[in-house]
């Protein structure tokens, strides 16, 4: 290496050597590579900018229309052209906190099981298994969904949940088996492969030296499974965010099940409506400009919304960070 | 590394000569018409006849082995966005065009009425698979919210035989636009001057309750598989998935079964009124035997052909289906259109022109 930043400091930065000023070593295929892997990345951030760009334009209609009025409406009639996202946003958010609120435990669970403790026959077909999960394609999840897991629901699920919860407002109302509660359960199956696969991925990068440590200091096995948590947290945040990155855009699977109603209830019965199933259904259908300026608008909230929540929740992995002083990867 | 230099250029060629090989198969086939005899049209539209229509396509296809035909049931909304903006050679819609959207056409768009079609109302009462009588006002009552538990007096009043449980009435409507629904709003916004301001007619309504189902096949899944759901389908698909049918009361008083020969006189009841576009509402037809909840189907095409050879496939398969795919309907539980509906429909299917002269002649 000091060979290298010797031969910096000789650089003679009057020349022209256009290889030099590319590239340390001065080598074209240096520079090439160089610029070449530079084009690529800025070619994904160009499609990122093009497609805000895309979004805002076409739904410039609908903006000009309702203005910040669209965020807070609550009447989607097409018939009138009166359009509202209201009911879309909180159903979109609610299905995938509930998901994640399902899943995180699970996926946690099931991740530290096959990393800390699971003999090495049982971990790696386990592990398959649940990774076999994420390849389920989404519409097969949508049919189970109605043909299993709607009438399980309707039958066992949601009359214990009215019995033992019905004073909350949460479980209210038609047991029919479609609703909020079936979408964020069958979310909640979705997203779990994806975030054990990520923890998994994490807990191992998590250096053998700290679970010796803290074993050798006398820790419990559980008190060490700890330790290694709280070291490899931020990249549990990524794979958190991953899973609700999944849940917040995932499209076939929640229309077949969550009832299309655009409405807002709190109790989870109801059916309900997310942004990603309104224009899976309406946009071959919107035949009036404005109606497809407001379906497109929707596009366009669902983007910021996902931007939101990934920036806030990379403020959460930097607090961690600066917390804990964790050793974990930049996920 | 594994395979020597001139073994790598071997392989090398032997790939870029089958791509090449690939590619020209590919320019040969379902192209342009001066390279072989075949042709392809695209069509999409109502997933209402998609039944029909498939049964249709294949038939025709044993027939015309150089006429390829696909078609895809996007929904009625789908079809006249598509023939608007002229990516499919046919459009098909339950609903007939409104003139803001034709007047948006960059050319004539002629409607074809193929067949007729009902929507029926089906339900799935547990315990009992009994038929039931529906009067039109109760139904739209019920799609309101109204009439919300299934022993409603108004209900019982209309089903003496029938003992109905207290349970509550779940509603099942369409998530997706469709004709369908246009034409299901189209009967209530008759029937109930509050469904007629509160909602409206339309193909993707405000449906003030209920839950969605994507598609006449979500609809019909979601009434199989939830007790004590009321929902409406197109006739097909309650039939094959044996669900019960209710009978709906009509303009005359009588509560009638939706079968073919029903809906077959709502459209003969509606001929001498029919306009010579053949845009026309059939529904709560006047007639004592007439099923009220029946529509047309309609295929789009533009009156000028731009493609003379795909103008040509086109009225020749039209006119196939206007007569011989005609017996195809009843089996799947569509009405064939009234023998004057019939003579229209030819006369419009001639006055399709490419560049000036007639497509077919007589």
């Amino acid at each position: 290496m000091s060979a290298v930043a010797d031969h910096n400091k000789t650089r003679t930065f009057g020349t022209t050597d256009w290889r030099r000023l590319l590239s340390p070593t001065g080598n074209t295929g240096d520079a090439i590579f160089r610029v070449l892997m530079f084009l690529m990345a800025m070619l994904m951030v160009s499609i990122v900018v093009a497609k805000v760009i895309a979004l805002t334009s076409d739904s410039l209609m609908s903006i000009r229309q309702f203005g910040f009025g669209f965020l807070l409406g609550r009447e989607w009639n097409p018939v009138k052209g009166e359009f509202g996202a209201l009911p879309f946003i909180y159903g979109t958010v609610v299905s995938s906190l509930i998901a994640l609120l399902i899943s995180v435990p699970f996926s946690l669970g099931i991740a530290i099981f096959l990393v800390e403790q699971a003999p090495l026959y049982i971990a790696r077909p386990v592990g398959f298994l649940v990774e076999l999960l994420a390849a389920i394609p989404s519409v097969v999840y949508g049919l189970w969904g109605i043909f299993v897991l709607a009438p399980f629901l309707r039958v066992y699920v949601e009359p214990f949940l009215a019995r033992w919860l019905g004073w909350t407002p949460f479980f209210r109302g038609q047991m029919t088996g479609i609703g909020l509660l079936t979408g964020g359960i069958i979310l909640a199956i979705m997203v779990t492969p994806i975030i054990s696969a990520v923890v998994r991925d994490v807990l191992t990068a998590v250096p053998g030296s700290q679970r010796e440590a803290a074993l050798a200091l006398g820790a419990t096995k559980w008190e060490m499974i700890r330790v290694v948590l709280v070291n490899g947290a931020p990249g549990i945040a990524g794979a958190i965010i991953l899973g609700l990155g999944r849940a917040l855009g995932e499209t076939m699977a929640v229309t077949m099940v969550i009832g299309n109603r655009p409405d807002i209830s709190l109790s989870l019965f109801e059916p309900s409506y997310t942004i990603a199933s309104a224009i899976a259904n309406e946009f071959t259908e919107a035949t009036d400009n404005l109606y497809l300026s407001a379906l497109v608008e929707l596009g366009l909230i669902l983007f910021l919304v996902t931007f939101v929540v990934n920036g806030m929740a990379r403020v959460l992995v930097w607090n961690v960070l600066r917390k804990t002083g964790g050793v974990g990867r930049a996920a | 590394m594994f395979v020597s230099k001139r073994g790598f250029s071997l392989i090398a060629l032997l790939i870029a000569l089958s791509i090449a090989g690939i590619l020209s198969a590919c320019n040969n086939s379902g192209g342009g018409p001066a390279a072989s005899s075949s042709v392809s049209l695209q069509g999409a539209g109502a997933t209402f006849p998609n039944p029909l229509y498939q049964k249709w396509l294949s038939e025709y296809s044993k027939l015309h082995p150089n006429v390829r035909i696909d078609y895809q049931s996007i929904g009625s909304g789908g079809g006249i966005k598509q023939i608007q903006a002229q990516t499919v050679d046919f459009g098909a819609s339950d609903a007939p065009m409104k003139d803001e959207d034709l007047k948006a056409a960059s050319s004539e768009i002629l409607h074809v009425p193929t067949v007729l079609g009902a929507v029926v109302i089906t339900y799935n009462l547990a315990g009992t698979s009994k038929t039931l009588n529906f009067s039109p006002e109760v139904i739209a009552d019920i799609f309101l919210g109204k009439i919300t538990k299934w022993n409603d007096p108004r209900i019982v009043a209309d089903n003496s035989g029938v003992t109905l449980p207290s349970a509550d009435i779940t509603v099942v409507h369409r998530s997706d636009g469709s004709g369908t629904s246009a034409v299901f709003t189209d009967y209530l916004s008759k029937v109930s001057g509050e469904w007629k301001t509160k909602v409206g007619t339309g193909t993707s309504p405000s449906w003030p309750i209920g839950i969605g189902g994507k598609g006449n096949e979500g609809v019909t899944g979601q009434v199989k598989n939830t007790p004590n759901t009321i929902g409406y389908v197109e006739l097909a698909y309650a039939v094959q998935n044996k669900l019960p049918v209710g009978h709906v009361k009509n303009s005359s008083g009588t509560f009638i079964e939706p079968t073919i020969d029903a809906v077959t006189a709502a459209a003969a009841a509606s001929v001498a009124t029919t306009p010579d576009d053949l845009r026309v509402s059939i529904t709560n037809a006047a007639g004592p035997q007439a099923y009220p909840i029946s529509s047309y189907t309609y295929i789009l095409v533009y009156k000028n052909q731009k493609d003379a050879a795909k103008g040509k496939a086109l009225v020749d398969f039209l006119w196939w289906g206007l007569h011989d795919g005609e017996g195809f309907a009843k089996e799947l539980q569509y009405a064939p259109l009234p023998a004057d509906i019939v003579k229209r429909a030819e006369a419009k299917i001639n006055s399709v022109t490419a560049s000036g002269a007639p497509l077919r002649q007589g």
